[in-house]
């Protein structure tokens, strides 16, 4: 039997000679549809970025250009102690670390159990990973004011922002592992496993996870995303973490540059924090063979 | 062979551990006076065993106090080098409602606001909120501004003014804001349905259209008009729109329209002619304020007439203080400071608090259709 | 086939030895248990609230301001921008995920575009607005959009940023589930690529598609920071009026009705997620 393999396992490797034929036709299709694809969805996405980034050089006369809306960030890290800055980046990514494991644990078996031995809490669960997202951020945080009072007894540590992190992450990881997870056969899977002996621990963690890994890794982005760029939540319970400190940074101040400056930043940090992230998914796809 | 039972357990275990919660908060009682009820400082012992008990307790919450609004910056770091009381301020960019908001969902937190700096509609709403408290010098602040219970007391305002951008050459009455240079050019500062300086934009237009105090009807039709014309800007100004030139001309308080509020420099102030159109905001201390001792020094701080006290700094933000008279007459006033306030021409009007909420509820019902 | 028969879900092989016969669905115990605890307590104390009157009596005042017509305008409104914008969204990011499916798995577009959408998916609020309005809007760098601050396609263009980054991330396993091999054969049948998505690919994506369709239309019905920064004059989204019913400082806050807003808006989805099962059962018929 022809190995299985997913669309993108296709080798690129093309020979210099212009192929012929129908799959060769079909490539160089393709590659066009990919370029138009990505210049035109790229032009969009980097217009108002590049725009932001040009405001956020933008000296007291528009036209001019100057670096004090990025100084005025920097300024924030050399203050005496640990300056607020640097404080709400670490702890925003402790939140992002202990978000993501949390959910992961909570939301990857369950989904899988509930796939191969309770299919009829499947909807349950999907109606449930959907509901964080149809209650305003504003209206949940008057719901959560009870139970993040007893919270504040235990900790007023910004970390206990994570119980309620995992919840507004539920949506988009679900949906990004349940896509994975749907495109494999997780029944055959577990059943083979199970006829050879694995208990079910095993079949979770060792046979059917790495078999979405890719689900895991998106839904790993999205998690990490929502983290680093909270601020709703965070600010009307009145915790600090990274996007409250750089909105105070930019309220600090009447230079209107500051903000986006600050919102620049923040992207470019997330952009290459989640870069380095999915260099994690290399080593265990090359295991996969 | 480990069973995913284990996973049930646990859970159920963490579920348990989570559900007992805690005890009740136990309230520090200094031994000694409880602030928490002192209705003045000197019913407490005096102003230096305030201090001593405030230092001993060393934080403030505060919130909704932007650093750029009306010098609040520099009054809390002057607050907390005098002191060395730590301030937190939270939620900067919060509405009076909000701030009332967090008194009751965090009531019992050790992160609950201990005063509020709100609009008087709000602060005459939630009286059950606050603590009774007379400061220093409070038989300089005028009758009619403050709660005879001492539940409230107004702290500093301005005028309504509509600020722009110089490159308009001067103006001096609205109705030239309905010419075809100023195409979407006009902003208020949010919207007036919810926001406390929109709507005393809308009512000053009414003032300077023929209306009054108790009809902002001729203020939402200026601004139909100027939305037929093309000329309004439904975004909510800032300080980006402003630099940006989105929003050219921002009807907003006086202190909030100070070039060095606003962050550009060629930005102009003017408050029509007999549309003199003046709010207060006020100050309440919550009366279950986690720092009790704290939030009475703070208030007295506040009111304090001193070259480097609340009222003085207040005027340095561009703002009028509530002592003003009182300050003006016994000398204490920052006269530099003072002489910067913009001119005004017609005798100042304030708006009840069922005077706004009328008009708040015209808004709700006409404000929509005037502007869509 | 024996293999079939014990794949059914929920056979339970046999087993030697003795085992205490603890029902299955225990084992999801841990993930409901949390969600009862930090997501049903809250939302039901959210639609207490909505019976509540502001002195604290029960009343049914919050649900019938529900059936004035100004309220419905909103519910409208926000589901007509939650709909555009996640169709919009979910075609243009089911493009753009195919465009990165079909490259070099390791390679660096693909890590690109997935960091970048990762990044994108949650950016929204008062920077997203202010550089659109700064790029098109009255004074706009790039040309000023007439269409700029109307209701829905000004804020649809908006809404389309993060949108389609979403999907991307949402979509992009099930795209990867795709095999080369069942191309192949439709191919070596004699179909054309529209047959091929019309008959195999399209069917066996279209689980995956209307789940993302879903979220999409979830993340845009309850998104407020961004429209808010885009006008706050007129209330057009249910979020928006939510928001000023909240923070009034004029006197016209009135927290009960602003639950009972959002106790509509979790009716509203109930309904919406009730379509989308229908759909579901629909599209997954045939593949099992």
């Amino acid at each position: 039997m022809a190995a299985v393999t997913s669309v993108g396992e296709t080798p690129l490797a093309v020979p210099a000679r212009r192929q012929v034929g129908m799959q060769a036709g079909r490539r160089r299709r393709l590659n066009l549809f990919r370029y138009v694809v990505f210049t035109v969805f790229g032009l969009f996405f980097a217009l108002p970025l590049l725009a932001m980034a040009r405001f956020s050089l933008e000296g007291a006369k528009l036209g001019t250009w100057s670096l004090t809306a990025w100084r005025q960030i920097a300024s924030y890290t050399s203050s005496e102690g640990i300056p607020p800055l640097i404080s709400a980046v670490e702890i925003t990514l402790e939140l992002a670390v202990i978000t993501s494991a949390v959910m992961l644990v909570l939301v990857v078996p369950t989904m899988i159990w509930i796939r191969l031995r309770v299919r009829w809490l499947a909807r349950a669960m999907e109606f449930l990973c959907l509901l964080p997202l149809t209650i305003p951020p504003i209206v949940l945080v008057v719901g959560l004011g009870p139970i993040y009072d007893k919270i504040a007894h235990l900790s007023l540590s910004a970390l206990m922002l994570f119980w309620v992190y995992v919840i507004l992450a539920l949506p988009y990881a679900y949906r990004a592992l349940a896509a994975g997870l749907s495109a494999i056969d997780a029944t055959t899977l577990s059943e083979a496993a199970r006829s050879l002996g694995a208990s079910w621990f095993s079949v979770i963690v060792r046979v059917i996870v790495p078999n979405m890994w890719d689900a895991v890794l998106n839904a790993l982005i999205l998690t990490w995303a929502l983290v680093l760029g909270e601020f709703t939540v965070a600010f009307f319970l009145l915790y600090v973490n990274l996007q409250v400190e750089l909105y105070s940074i930019s309220r600090n101040t009447p230079d209107a540059g500051v903000i986006f400056s600050t919102s620049t930043a923040s992207l470019l940090f997330a952009f290459v924090l989640l870069l380095i992230l999915s260099y994690v998914g290399r080593r265990r796809r090359a295991s996969r063979g | 062979m480990r069973s995913p039972y284990r996973f049930a357990f646990a859970g159920i275990a963490a579920a348990v551990l989570l559900a007992t919660g805690c005890s009740s908060s136990s309230s520090s009682s200094s031994g000694g006076v409880n602030w928490a009820t002192a209705t003045s400082a000197a019913a407490g012992g005096g102003m230096n065993a305030l201090i001593s008990a405030a230092k001993k307790e060393g934080t403030l919450n505060v919130i909704a106090l932007p650093p750029t609004w009306a010098n609040y910056g520099t009054i809390i770091s002057t607050f907390e080098k005098k002191y060395g009381i730590t301030v937190n301020s939270a939620l900067p960019d919060g509405s009076s409602q909000q701030e009332v908001d967090a008194i009751k969902s965090e009531n019992g937190s050790p992160k609950a606001p201990d005063v509020v700096d709100v609009g008087l509609a709000v602060a005459v709403a939630n009286t059950n909120l606050f603590a009774p408290y007379e400061v220093s010098t409070w038989s300089d602040i005028p009758t009619a501004q403050k709660d005879p219970s001492g539940l409230w007391y107004e702290d500093y305002g301005g005028y309504m003014a509509v600020g722009y951008s110089s490159k308009f050459g001067t103006i001096t009455s609205l109705s030239q804001l309905l010419g075809p240079k100023f195409k979407n050019a006009v902003a208020l500062n949010g919207n007036p349905t919810s926001a406390n300086a929109a709507l005393n934009g809308v009512m000053m237009a009414s003032l300077a259209e023929g209306g009054s105090v108790s009809n902002i009807g001729p203020g939402v039709s200026f601004f139909a008009k100027l939305k037929a014309a093309g000329n309004f800007s439904p975004v909510e100004a800032t300080g980006a729109s402003i630099k940006a030139g989105t929003t050219p001309v921002v009807f907003d308080w006086d202190y909030l329209n100070l070039p060095s509020y606003v962050g550009v420099s060629n930005w102009k102030v003017f408050i029509p002619q007999n549309a003199v159109l003046g709010g207060f905001y006020a100050q309440a201390i919550n009366k279950n304020a986690p720092h009790p001792a704290a939030a009475r020094l703070w208030e007295e701080f506040l009111y304090s007439q001193a070259a480097a006290g609340g009222q003085n700094l207040w005027l340095e933000g561009g703002a009028r203080p509530v002592e003003q008279a009182a300050m003006t007459s016994n000398g204490s006033i920052n006269t530099a400071a003072a002489s910067k306030l913009p001119a005004v021409t017609g005798t100042p009007v304030f708006l009840t608090e069922g005077q706004s909420t009328a008009a708040a509820q015209y808004l709700a019902t006409n404000w929509a259709k005037a502007v869509s | 086939m024996a293999v079939a028969a014990t794949t059914r879900a929920g056979a339970r092989p046999s087993r030697a030895g003795h085992r205490p016969s603890v029902p299955p669905w225990v084992g999801t115990v841990p993930f409901f248990g949390y969600v009862a605890v930090f997501l049903l307590w809250p939302t039901g104390i959210v639609v207490y609230d909505a019976f509540k009157n502001p002195a604290g009596k029960f009343t049914l005042s919050g649900l019938t301001a529900l059936g004035n017509a100004q309220v419905r305008g909103y519910f409208i409104g926000s589901f007509k921008l939650s709909l555009i914008s996640s169709l919009i969204g979910a075609v243009l990011g089911a493009i753009l995920a195919y465009a990165v499916a079909s490259g070099n798995p390791d390679g660096v577009i693909r890590r690109l575009y997935l960091c970048v959408s990762g990044v994108l998916a949650q950016f929204g609020g008062v920077t997203l607005a202010f550089a659109f309005l700064v790029l098109i809007g009255p004074v706009g760098l790039l040309f000023h959009a007439s269409w700029y601050f109307s209701f829905p396609w000004g804020i649809t263009v908006i809404y389309a940023y993060f949108q389609i980054p979403l999907m991307v991330l949402v979509f992009l396993p099930a795209i990867d589930g795709l095999k080369v091999q069942w191309r192949e054969a439709s191919e070596s049948l004699g179909s054309s690529a529209w047959q091929y998505w019309r008959y195999v690919g399209g069917p066996l994506l279209l689980p995956a598609f209307l789940g993302a369709l879903l979220l999409l239309f979830a993340n845009a019905l309850s998104a407020y920071a961004t429209i808010q920064a885009w006008e706050d004059a007129i209330p057009y989204t249910v979020p928006q009026q939510i928001w000023t019913s909240m923070s009034s400082e004029v006197g016209l806050a009135n927290i009960n009705y602003a639950d009972a807003l959002a106790l509509g808006m979790v009716v509203l989805v109930a309904i919406v997620m009730t379509g989308y099962a229908l759909l579901q059962r629909r599209a997954a018929r045939w593949l099992r």
